[in-house]
Formats: structure tokens, sequence, C-alpha cells
């Protein structure tokens, strides 16, 4: 699989900040093509600022950021930020368009495609996300969730190759949040996207293929979901809510009783206990 | 302090094009030292309820008794502030409240309002940030450079600045990473316990109120459906799913394991319990000297 | 919560008016106040009205919006009207003299005009607002700026500004109710109180106010910047406007009006 991003000893840190005191420090991993790699960590690791110089939003202090065999310059930053949708976390802040539909051409207007085209994408894109019935609807009168798959819907409607999600559903109810992930889901498997989401959702890193965690701007560990849930209790220590077959393990650990040590899935965890159970 | 609602109507914009009904005949209570979760969806009236909770709005009809005040459609807005002063609303992101130039004077603000002097407020304002865990270092620091987290806490000290007896939380860890929810769900069971408070909970996190509530109102459409335990109200999972509310993750899990074959006399609302539950169910050979590794 | 304000008061439809060319009924409601001035006599002053009136009928908008338009400008209407009758030129029958004061024949019909000038202008504005809504109108003056390029005016980048403006109105109302209700919480009287109580109360929410609208425009610009937005050179459009022929049959009623005012006045 080719490496789609590749991130080489990114250091960064913001203008206010003293020399030595770096927001991100010696940070390298790729993503290959197609993958869904989610980036956990605490609120004020870092991992916001590290999607941020993905797509030149901040200038690395030194390091280098390849993306689809480009080499993130002045020079090539319109040209990848064409390859790369962001969603951000609050839903309204987002929202450039005064209706939906002006919102999903928001993209489409800045590289110049053509009117006819852009009415096909944008009719095209928001029926992928099932909003088509609110394309003349203002943002005021939309629920967060809604809002933020008018926001997919400009993304899909500008057919970017990778997606960054900088915590898209924090900011959601349930419903909303569930709704929103089925949409990156879908979206997932109709085109061959890459995903980076920045999460503290379980249910949203579950989803993902590696997990990333960030912690005081360093990379502290990468691995599978199973690999990295098996942490239990220290997960929440980095930024990630505990599965809950995991919880419920650290309770009957309690109880004294034996528990396997590898990451079970919610179902794994049923199966477990029911043989357990039929053992007596 | 307890708070009542009598047949309580309340419509916005009442007379013109945009009139909507909000809240219809809410006859419930919060009873004084309850920890009450008010649930319902996005839209359900919870909101409007809330606001009703310290008069920043009356009803249409009906009343509202919050101790031994009484409030009616012919309520003047005069003279309400010892009402509030009783009942502290923690607004959603309340970190948005924040205003002053320091964080000692902002936690002050509120009962400088009620008629305290500043000495003394100042005086509150170190006591209350600290009661909210953050160090007395930050007392002169400016608000607005905290980070999100302690934002919040200051906004929530300067609402228990005002030495409410009851406590209102509208979704108070919306936003925050998992260790700052619990931290901040621990930190109101804690105040709770020590300052005496009755609390009124509105969350999306049925596990929430699996863990800390005691009483329950649940909200759909601008009625209340349901008030119970959380026992009694989780303990129909379709009737909830029908209202669009979800259930505890145990409480959830445990159904699924009920699918299978097991059984519980009444289901479980959280992984301690469910944990309990389990073990008089296993065999002897389960128990041992903590984990096995498959491998 | 939503929808206390609606924003340039604009009330959905589906008549004539309302689909009408935005572009064509912010020029005419111009060119209506500029033709007013030809009216000189009562017939042509009832021409206007009719015309007035038959155009609020098509858009089936109620009349009592019409007339709440003029409500809150009543006293500057009456005050501009009284200064007509008493001070301008006297002429015809004299009623009443004293020192500058002269209430004359002329001065009485005079002042009769100028009310149905502000009423006719009124109406018709209100007519615009309530049948266009605003974003409709942000275009047409996008349209209307074009020219300007000519001048290095950044006729898109304001073309945008007032679109996200407009866009971020409820936004704002919101939040500043939200704001107003946490500071009440915490004991502001707010409309309460002498001038400087209520200075003061103002200060507690205007600053909040301002912060979170740093933020938000922080954060949109962001998210415009990553959505490739560069400028307004380059840009395709996604919003166009249609002259059709409504338009046209509406612009040459226009006209005719024009020939029928000139033909009519005195």
């Amino acid at each position: 699989m080719s490496q789609i991003i590749d991130v080489a000893h990114l250091n960064y840190r913001y203008p206010q900040q003293s020399a030595d005191d770096l927001t991100l420090k010696d940070i390298s991993f790729s993503v290959a093509a197609g993958e869904w790699v989610a980036i956990v960590g605490h609120n004020g690791s870092g991992k916001s600022t590290l999607a941020k110089n993905l797509n030149g939003l901040l200038a690395p202090a030194s390091g280098t950021i390849t993306v689809d065999g480009e080499v993130l310059s002045e020079d090539t930053v319109w040209n990848i930020r064409k390859k790369i949708g962001m969603v951000f976390q609050n839903p309204d802040n987002q929202f450039v368009g005064a209706t939906v539909a002006d919102d999903v051409a928001f993209g489409l207007e800045n590289q110049g495609v053509p009117r006819d085209e852009m009415l096909a994408r944008v009719a095209a894109a928001l029926k992928q996300v099932n909003m088509s019935d609110f394309a003349t609807r203002e943002p005021a009168r939309l629920s967060g969730g809604q809002k933020q798959r008018v926001a997919l819907a400009g993304m899909i409607a500008a057919q970017p190759q990778i997606l960054i999600l900088d915590e898209a559903t924090s900011m959601l109810d349930p419903r909303g949040r569930a709704e929103v992930l089925q949409t990156i889901q879908a979206m997932k498997v109709a085109g061959n996207l890459t995903v980076l989401s920045i999460t503290h959702d379980i249910d949203e890193a579950a989803s993902a293929n590696r997990v990333l965690v960030v912690n005081d701007g360093e990379l502290k560990e990468e691995g599978t979901p199973a690999e990295i849930f098996r942490h239990g209790p220290e997960l929440i220590k980095m930024g990630l809510d505990m599965p809950y077959a995991e919880r419920l393990k650290a309770a009957l650990k309690r109880q004294g009783v034996q528990v396997p040590a590898d990451y079970l899935t919610e179902k794994g965890m049923a199966d477990w206990l029911w043989q357990l159970s039929s053992n007596k | 302090m307890a708070i009542e609602f009598k047949q309580v109507d309340f419509t916005y914009q009442p007379g013109t094009p945009f009139e909507t009904k909000a809240l219809a005949d809410i006859n419930v209570t919060i009873p004084t030292g309850s920890y009450t979760a008010l649930i319902g969806h996005t839209g359900s009236g919870k909101s409007t309820l809330l606001q009703h909770l310290n008069a920043l709005l009356k009803p249409t009809s009906g009343t509202v008794l919050i101790g031994d005040r009484e409030i009616t459609p012919a309520t003047s807005n005069k003279d309400l502030k010892s009402l509030r002063r009783k009942v502290g609303i923690v607004f959603q992101f309340p970190e948005s409240q924040l205003f002053e130039e320091t964080v000692a004077k902002d936690i002050a603000f509120g009962p400088q309002n009620f008629g305290v002097s500043e000495a003394d407020a100042l005086k509150t304002a170190a006591d209350m940030l600290d009661l909210v865990g953050l160090p007395a270092t930050l007392l002169d620091r400016s608000p607005f450079d905290l980070s999100g987290g302690q934002m919040r806490r200051v906004a929530i000290a300067g609402v228990l600045a005002m030495q409410p007896q009851v406590l209102v939380l509208d979704e108070p860890t919306a936003g925050l990473d998992p260790q700052g929810r619990l931290d901040m769900m621990e930190m109101f069971a804690q105040l709770r316990h020590d300052q005496d408070l009755t609390v009124v909970l509105v969350t999306h996190q049925m596990d929430d109120v699996a863990n800390y509530a005691d009483h329950v109102i649940v909200m759909d459409q601008g009625r209340v459906v349901k008030t119970g335990t959380p026992r009694d109200v989780f303990q129909d999972p379709e009737w909830l799913l029908k209202h669009q509310l979800g259930l505890p993750k145990t409480t959830a899990f445990a159904r699924q394991l009920v699918q299978k074959g097991l059984h519980f006399d009444q289901l479980p609302l959280t992984e301690d319990e469910l944990a309990a539950d389990l073990v008089a169910q296993l065999p002897a050979s389960a128990f041992g000297g903590g984990s096995t590794d498959d491998e | 919560m939503m929808n206390k304000l609606i924003f340039g008061r604009y009330i959905p439809g589906d008549s004539l008016i309302h689909h009408m060319d935005p572009r064509a009924k912010l020029l005419l409601s111009f060119y209506f106040i500029g033709i007013i001035f030809i009216a000189n006599n009562w017939q042509t002053y009832i021409v206007l009205f009719a015309f007035t009136l038959l155009a609020i009928m098509l858009s089936g908008v109620k009349w009592s919006f019409f007339i709440n338009g003029v409500k809150p400008l009543i006293w500057l209407i009456l005050f501009t009207v009284l200064l007509q009758v008493l001070f301008s030129a006297s002429g015809g029958h004299v009623y009443f003299h004293w020192g500058i004061i002269t209430i004359s024949q002329l001065g009485l019909i005079n002042g009769v005009y100028i009310f149905c000038r502000f009423v006719l202008i009124i109406f018709m504005s209100t007519l615009l607002t309530l049948t266009t809504p605003p974003l409709e109108l942000s275009d047409a003056i996008e349209y209307i700026l074009m020219p300007l390029k000519a001048v290095k005016f950044p006729v898109y980048e304001v073309a945008l500004m007032l679109s996200i403006a407009l866009r971020f109105v409820p936004t704002l109302m919101d939040e500043t109710e939200k704001i107003m209700n946490a500071q009440r919480a915490r004991g502001v009287d707010f409309g309460e109180g002498n001038i400087f109580q209520q200075m003061r109360a103002i200060v507690p929410l205007l600053i909040p106010l301002f912060v979170s609208s740093f933020n938000r425009a922080e954060d949109l610009a962001t998210a415009m910047e990553a959505r490739g937005y560069q400028g307004g050179e380059g840009r395709s459009k996604f919003r166009i406007l249609k002259w059709q022929s409504r338009d046209t049959w509406a612009t040459l009623s226009f006209v005719a009006l024009t020939v029928v005012l000139v033909f009519l006045r005195g």
C-alpha cells in the first residue's frame, strides 16, 4: 500500500512560545491510502495542532510533511488543501454558507468548479448524507448533527482523498454523534477515502484501523484499536473513553474474577461470560 | 429546597405567527436534597423547564413553587433576585459567561449582585476556587488565559459563590475529555455531599444518570412522560427507545446477556452491580489470582 | 428559541412579487422613490397609490405589516408635515398668520403631499424587504456593485462579508440570549435601574459576546482557509440570479407609470 501521508520529525511551536518549548515534539508517522487512523490524547495534548499542520493551517518549526507525494510548502499548500477535507469541532463556526446548499458549494466555488457541475455535485453530496430535503434551509434551523452532516457533504462534494475530523462529534448529542459516525463510515466505503479522526469517542476510535496516542506533544504509542484498548483504566488518562468490555473487566476483577488480558469486543465479552457461566 | 410544578404550560411568543408551545401540563416535583436527572432528547422541552427553575421564564399558565415562593404568570419581574440566589444554574458551556479581569473578580460578581460587600465576596471567591479544585495562584489571573477545563471550573465557582441551595447543571461535561468529565462528575457528587445541595442534572449521558442520580424526570414533546428512580426508568428499554433515549451501557450489555440466556432479577445499571450479579452465576473456577493470559 | 427575530422581516410567500429577481426589485424600488417626485397634484398621487396598492395585493402579504411599517416613523412624518404646513411659502387662502408662522391653503396641500410621499416610500420599501430574503438582497447588491470592480473595489469580498454577517445574525441572537440568561441567573437585572446601572449591566453581556464572536471569527477563518478560500479571484458562483420575463414586465409597468405621471402632472 502506498503512503498518502508521511510526517517526518515534525516540530511545532506557537508564536508566543519560547524556542525550547514545543507543542509538537519530533512526531513521525505515515498513513496508508485508504486507512482510517484515530489520533487520541487528552485536551491540550497537541492533537488538534498536529491536524492543522497537515494541511498547512499552521506552519511547522521543522520537519517535513508529504501528502500524496507532494512535500508541503508555501507553493504546494493550496494544492494539498484540495486533497484534504477537514471537519472541525464546532458545528456553527464552520458553516460558511447562508443556506445548506450554499455551504456545500463553498469549497467548489473556491476551486472555480463550473456551475453546472457544481449543482450536480452539491445535489449528489446532500443526497449521500441524507440532507436533500434541507437544501434551502438556514443553519439556524438545523441541529448540531445535521450541521456536521452538511459539513461532511461539503467534503464529499469537494472530493478530497483525505478526510480529517478534528473532534467532529464531540459537541453533539448521542443521536447526532451516531448519525455523523454512520455517515463517515458510509463515505469511507463509497470512496477510497483516507480518514484521520481526532477523537475521545470510543466508538469512533474503534472504527479505525490504527490508533495513535499523543501526549504532551509526543507520539507515545501506536497500534490497532485492540492493542490500545488493552490498557483498560489507563485509557482515560490517554484521553479516550474506556470501552465497555474493559470497564466490566475491571469491575469483575474487583470481585476476584479471573479475566482475559486481551481486549474483547462487547460481543466477545458476552460470549466469554456465557461460556463461563454455562460451565457451572 | 423543593421545586414543584403545578399544571405548568409555557408558550414562546404567544399570539404571534411564530407561537410555539414548549411545555404542556407539567406536574412534577424536585424533592429537597435529591439528585434529580432531567432527560429527554434534544427539543423535548428540557431547557425551557430548566429556565423555570429560577424564574428566568414564567409559566404561561400554572404555578411553579420554588421553596415557598409562588411563581405564576402574574408574578412581577422585580424582586426575583432572592430566588435566583437560592437556585444557581450552570448553563451549557458556562465558560462563555466569564467577563471580569481576574478570576477572583468574576467569581465574586454573583454575590456582589446580591448585596454582599466586595471584600466578603472576594473572600468567598478564594474559598470557591478551592472548592472546584483549582489552585489559589489562579485568583489574580485573567480567566481568558486559562485552559477550557479551568475556565469551566471558574464559571461553576461563580455560581457556587452565591451559595445556592439548589444547583442546576445543564450538560456540565459537554466538550470535556474523558478524564475531565469524570473529574467534573465526581466534583459535583462531592459538592452535593459537602454543601448539602439539591442537584438537578440535565444530561444525555445515561451512565451519569445511573451512577449519580436518585430521581429521574423524563421529558418528550414538552411533557413529563415519566418520573421515578433510575431503576424504575431503565427497567423498560423498549419504552425508552420509543422516546429516543438510550440505556446505560451496563443495562444495554445486560440485555445482550439476557438474550444469550443469562438471568437477572432486575436489569443492572452500573458495571459493579452487573459484576456482583454475574459473580453469583459464575463457577468457582472463574475466581483466581487476578487476570489470565490466553496466549 | 430560534426565530425570535426575523431579520429584515422576510415573510415567505409564493407570489409574483416574491419570485421577481431581487435586482429588479431593488432597482425598481429606488426608481420608484425617484418618480414619486414627479407627482405634484392629486391625480398623480392617486395613480401612485393605486400602483402601490396593486403591488401589495399581488404580494399577498397582510396589510397590517405595512401599517406596522409606518407606525414607528409616524412622529417623524408628522413633525416633517407640521414644519411644511407652518413654515412653507404661503399661497392661496391664508387661514392663520402669526409671526413667521403661516397656515395657508398651499401649505396644507403640500403637507398632505409630503405625508403621501412618506407613506408611499415606506410601503414600497417594506414590500421589498417583506418579499425578498436578505440573502437575495445581498446577491442583488453584489450584482449592482459589479461595475465598481473596474476601480478595484472588492465586490466579491464585500458580498461574502454581507452574506456571512446575515448567516450569523441568528447565531449571535441565540448567543446573546444565552449569556443574558447566565448573567441574570447571577443576579444581573437587565433593563432596570437608572442609566448608569443599565450601562453597568451591559458589560457582563458585551464582553462575553465579543470574546465569543472573536473565537467564532477565528474558527470560521480557519475553516474557510481549509476549504481553499483565497479571496474572490478565480472563484465560480453557486448562486446566480436569473432575469425573467416577469422582471421585464415589471420594469415596463414602471416605465408606463412614469409616462402616466408625466402626463397627469400639473
